[in-house]
C-alpha cells in the first residue's frame, strides 16, 4: 500500500520543479544553462508519474471497485460552520486519471525537448509546464470541492499562460484571453452550486453530528441524499447545483455553446496543445462529472440534470465534428475533434446517469453505477493517449514544413515515414477502428447511449462517420498526393535546419527526442483499450466493455444491440474512411465540386456556425455594450455625475447670488460694521434694560 | 466750573464723531488713516477720563497704561497703513478708496 506521503508527492513534486525553475532558474540561470530547466521539469513529472503508477497498483491490490482511501488535512476555517480541508481521496478513478496526467505529460515534457529547443521562452515554457501537470494532479487527486476548486483555477491560469506563451503575437494573446474570459465566465457556475451546496447541505445531520466536511467527495452523494429527504433543500434546488456544476465542466470541457475558446486556443506551442487542450485539462470537465457520478445518477432527483449532459455532449459531438470536416488547419481539425470526443464523454456520462436515476430496479442502477466509469472515463483514458499524440505529430508536421495548414503540405508520407506512421495509426484509433484503444471505448459510449437514451445515440452515430471522414480527410491532404511546397516564413528560427537562408522548405523527420515520446503514446493508443500490464488491465481495472477480443466478429447478431452495434460502428466508420478516400484520396470525386453543391453548409461551417459573430458581435457589442453597458453608463452619467455636479451647480448659483453683495468700495463696509455695531449695540442694551 | 467725565466724554465723543464721518466719507486713503488715529484719541481721552474719575480719591493707572498701548499700536498701524497706501499707489498710481474695488463680487 502507497504512504500517504507519496500520494502528496505526487502533487508537490511538479511544484517543486516549478518553484525551482520559476524562483532560480529563470532569474539566475545563463541562457547556455536552459536546457537544465527541462531535465528538472521531466525528472519531477517522472517521479510523479512513477508514484502514480505505484498508487495504481496498490488499488488494484486493494480490490479497484470499492476501495478508496481519503487522506485529509485542514487548511482553514471560517467561523464555526465552515471547515476547508484540503484532502486526497485515492481510488480507482483518481488514481487512473492522475496515471493519464503522468503519462501524457511525461511524454510531451521529453517531445518539448526537441520542439521548443532554441527558444527565447525556454525556461518560461519548462516552469509553466510543471505548475499546470500539477494542479492538474491536483484536480485529479482531490477529495474536497474547494481544493478542486483551487487546482480547478490553477488550471485554468497556467491554460491562460501556455496559449499566450508566444504573448508577442496578438493572436495569441486574444486566444488566451478569451480562453480566460470564457472558462471564468463558466465557472461562475460552479462557484454558485459550491454556494448552494454549502447553504443546502450542512445542516444535514451528516455534517452536523457526524462531523463529514460538507464538501466531502466521498461523502457528498449521502450528504445531498440526506439534504433532500430532510427537505433542507428541494429537487429543483439540487438539480440547479448539479447543473451549476456541470456548467464549470462544460467551460473546461468545451460543451456547446462554450466551445469558442477551445479552437482559438491552438495558438500556444503545440506540445500545450497537445497536453492542456486535448489529453488533461479539457477532460477535467468530464472527470468532474465523473468524480460526482452519484449525484447526477441520483435515483429521481438526478435525472433532468443527466438528461442535460447526455444532450449537450451529443449535440457537442455533432456539432463540432461538423466544423473540423471543413477545416485546413490541421491543429484545428483535431481541435473540434478533441471538442467532439469530449461530447462523446459526456454523452456517455450522461446517458449512463440518466439510465441510473431513471430506472426503479435497483440492482440495474448499482450496476449502472459501476458502468459509469467504464464509459465517460474509458474514452477518457484511451482518448488522452491518441489524442495527445496526433497533436505531437502535427507539431512534429510543423516542425518540418513550417505550417499547419494542409492544403500546403501534400506527399509528406516520403519524407517522415515515423509521424505518417503514427498519424494513421492515431486516426484509426481515434475513429474507432478494430481492434485500437478508441474502437473499445467508443463501443462503449454507443452502447449505453442507445440502451439508455436513444434519440442521442443518432447523433453519436453520425459522427462515428464525421469523425473519420476528417481525419482521414486531414491524412489524404496532407500526407499523400505532391508536396506542395510548405511555409518557409514559419521554420522554427535556431533549428538545424539544412535550408538556412534558402526560400524552399524540405521536409525531413523530426529528431529522435521528438519521435520517441510519440512512439510510446502510440503503444498506447493501440493498446490502452485491451492490453494488460501486470494487475493493471485495462478491461477489469476500468470496468471496460464486455466484449472478448474477437467476439465483434464472432458474436455478430442483429437481435440485440451487444452483439450488432460494434460491427455497425466498425462498418460506419469504415465508411467514413472510404468516403475521405474517394474525394481526396482517389479524387473519383472534385472536392470543388462537392464544395460548390453545398456552399452555403460548408461556408456556415467553415465560419464555425458565425459563434463567434454571435458572442463577439451580436451578444457583446450588440446586447452587452449598446445595452447593458450602455445603460450603466447613462446611469453614471446622468444620475451618478448629475447628483454630483448638480450640488456643485446650487452651492455655485447660491454664491453668485450673495457675491453681488461684496462691492469692493472700503467705505461701504465700514458703514455696514458701524451699522452693525449699532444694532448689536441695541439689542445688548435691550435686553439690558428692557 | 468744575471740569469732570461729562466734559471728557464729550469732547471724545465729538473726536470720535469726527474721525468716523471722516473716515468713511473721504476718498484719499491717507485721510481715512489721518481719520482712523483721530478715532484711536477719542478713545485714549474717554479711557483715561474713565481711569481719573470712575474711582473717588484713588489713584488707579490702567487707563492711562492701556492708552499708552494704543498710543504704541496706532503707530505701528500707521507705520503698516501707510506701507499699504505706497504700495496701493506704485501699483494703482491712485489712492482714491473708491477707484480700488478689485474685490468687486
Amino acid at each position: 500500500m502507497i504512504p500517504d506521503y507519496a500520494v502528496w508527492l505526487i502533487i508537490f513534486l511538479p511544484v517543486l520543479a516549478f518553484l525551482i525553475n520559476g524562483l532560480i532558474m529563470r532569474p539566475l540561470a545563463k541562457e547556455k544553462n536552459a536546457k537544465y530547466s527541462g531535465y528538472i521539469t521531466i525528472l519531477s513529472i517522472a517521479g510523479s508519474l512513477g508514484l502514480a503508477l505505484w498508487a495504481v497498483y496498490s488499488v488494484a491490490d486493494e480490490g479497484a471497485k470499492e476501495f478508496s482511501h481519503v487522506i485529509s488535512t485542514h487548511w482553514l476555517g471560517v467561523g464555526d460552520n465552515l471547515n476547508i480541508e484540503i484532502s486526497i481521496l485515492l481510488d480507482k478513478l483518481s488514481a487512473t486519471m492522475a496515471l493519464v496526467v503522468g503519462v501524457c505529460s511525461l511524454m510531451i515534457q521529453i517531445y518539448g525537448q526537441g520542439y521548443m529547443k532554441g527558444d527565447t521562452g525556454y525556461m518560461r515554457y519548462y516552469t509553466w509546464m510543471p505548475l499546470f501537470t500539477a494542479a492538474m494532479l491536483g484536480v485529479a487527486l482531490s477529495g474536497n470541492l474547494i481544493f478542486t476548486f483551487v487546482c480547478w483555477e490553477l488550471v485554468g491560469l497556467s491554460s491562460y499562460l501556455l496559449i499566450g506563451f508566444w504573448y508577442h503575437k496578438p493572436s495569441a494573446a486574444a486566444a488566451a484571453k478569451k480562453a480566460f474570459v470564457v472558462t471564468r465566465f463558466a465557472d461562475l457556475g460552479f462557484v454558485m452550486a459550491l454556494v448552494g451546496i454549502y447553504f443546502g447541505m450542512n445542516g444535514t445531520e451528516l455534517v452536523q453530528k457526524e462531523g463529514i466536511n460538507v464538501f466531502d467527495i466521498a461523502n457528498l452523494p449521502d450528504i445531498a441524499h440526506q439534504a433532500i429527504t430532510m427537505g433542507l433543500i428541494s429537487t429543483t434546488g439540487f438539480t440547479w447545483i448539479l447543473l451549476g456544476i456541470f456548467a464549470g465542466a462544460a467551460g473546461k470541457s468545451g460543451q456547446f455553446p462554450l466551445h469558442v475558446w477551445l479552437p482559438d486556443a491552438m495558438e500556444g506551442p503545440t506540445p500545450v496543445s497537445a497536453l492542456i487542450h486535448s489529453s488533461t485539462m479539457v477532460c477535467a470537465g468530464v472527470y468532474l462529472v465523473a468524480r460526482l457520478f452519484p449525484m447526477f445518477a441520483m435515483h429521481e432527483y438526478g435525472e433532468t440534470a443527466a438528461l442535460v449532459v447526455a444532450g449537450l455532449g451529443g449535440f457537442t459531438a455533432i456539432f463540432s465534428a461538423s466544423m473540423g470536416m471543413v477545416m485546413y488547419d490541421i491543429k484545428r481539425v483535431l481541435a473540434y475533434s478533441t471538442l467532439s470526443q469530449l461530447g462523446y464523454m459526456m454523452l456517455g456520462l450522461g446517458a449512463v446517469a440518466y439510465g441510473a436515476a431513471h430506472t426503479s430496479d435497483h440492482h440495474e442502477a448499482e450496476h449502472l453505477m459501476e458502468l459509469a466509469f467504464a464509459i465517460g472515463m474509458f474514452h477518457l483514458f484511451t482518448h488522452a493517449f491518441f489524442k495527445s499524440m496526433l497533436f505531437l505529430a502535427s507539431g512534429s508536421l510543423q516542425h518540418s514544413t513550417g505550417t499547419f495548414d494542409i492544403r500546403l503540405m501534400g506527399g509528406v508520407r516520403k519524407y517522415m515515414p515515423w509521424t505518417f506512421w503514427i498519424f494513421i495509426i492515431g486516426s484509426l484509433s481515434l475513429s474507432g477502428i478494430w481492434p485500437l484503444a478508441g474502437f473499445w471505448s467508443k463501443d462503449g459510449i454507443l452502447l449505453e447511449s442507445w440502451a439508455h437514451t436513444p434519440w442521442f445515440f443518432w447523433l453519436a452515430m453520425i459522427t462515428v462517420f464525421m469523425t473519420a471522414f476528417y481525419m482521414f480527410r486531414a491524412i489524404f491532404m496532407t500526407f499523400f498526393g505532391e508536396w506542395r511546397g510548405g511555409d518557409p516564413s514559419g521554420l522554427h528560427h535556431g533549428d538545424e535546419h539544412d535550408d538556412h537562408g534558402h526560400q524552399e522548405v524540405h521536409p525531413h523527420e523530426s529528431p529522435f527526442v521528438m519521435v520517441a515520446p510519440m512512439v510510446v503514446l502510440c503503444v498506447l493508443a493501440i493498446g490502452s483499450g485491451w492490453a494488460f500490464l501486470g494487475p493493471i488491465d485495462a478491461n477489469a481495472f476500468l470496468g471496460g466493455h464486455s466484449h472478448a477480443f474477437f467476439s465483434v466478429f464472432t458474436e455478430f447478431s442483429l437481435d440485440e444491440a451487444k452483439h450488432s452495434l460494434p460491427l455497425i460502428g466498425l462498418i460506419v466508420a469504415l465508411f467514413g474512411v472510404f468516403v475521405a478516400y474517394a474525394i481526396y484520396g482517389a479524387q473519383w470525386v472534385s472536392n470543388e465540386a462537392i464544395g460548390r453543391a453545398f456552399k452555403p453548409i460548408r461556408t456556415l461551417w467553415y465560419r464555425k456556425y458565425y459563434m463567434d459573430e454571435l458572442y463577439e458581435d451580436v451578444i457583446i457589442r450588440g446586447v452587452l455594450m449598446k445595452g447593458i453597458f450602455w445603460l450603466c453608463a447613462a446611469f453614471d452619467t446622468y444620475v451618478v455625475d448629475g447628483i454630483v455636479n448638480g450640488t456643485a451647480g446650487l452651492a455655485s448659483e447660491v454664491g453668485g447670488l450673495f457675491r453681488k453683495v461684496q462691492t469692493g468700495q472700503l467705505q461701504e463696509y465700514g458703514i455696514a460694521m458701524g451699522f452693525g455695531v449699532v444694532v448689536m449695540l441695541a439689542a445688548v442694551l435691550i435686553g439690558f434694560y428692557g | 466750573m468744575e471740569v469732570d467725565i461729562t466734559h471728557y466724554l464729550v469732547l471724545s465723543g465729538i473726536l470720535f464723531s469726527i474721525g468716523l464721518f471722516g473716515a468713511l466719507s473721504k476718498h484719499n486713503a491717507v485721510g481715512i488713516l489721518m481719520c482712523i488715529e483721530i478715532m484711536l484719541n477719542a478713545a485714549n481721552i474717554a479711557v483715561v477720563a474713565f481711569s481719573r474719575f470712575l474711582v473717588e480719591d484713588t489713584v488707579v493707572l490702567t487707563g492711562h497704561v492701556f492708552a499708552l498701548f494704543v498710543i504704541v499700536v496706532a503707530a505701528a498701524e500707521a507705520a503698516v497703513g501707510l506701507a499699504i497706501v505706497i504700495t496701493l499707489y506704485r501699483n494703482r498710481e491712485t489712492v482714491d478708496v473708491e477707484k480700488v474695488d478689485s474685490m468687486k463680487g
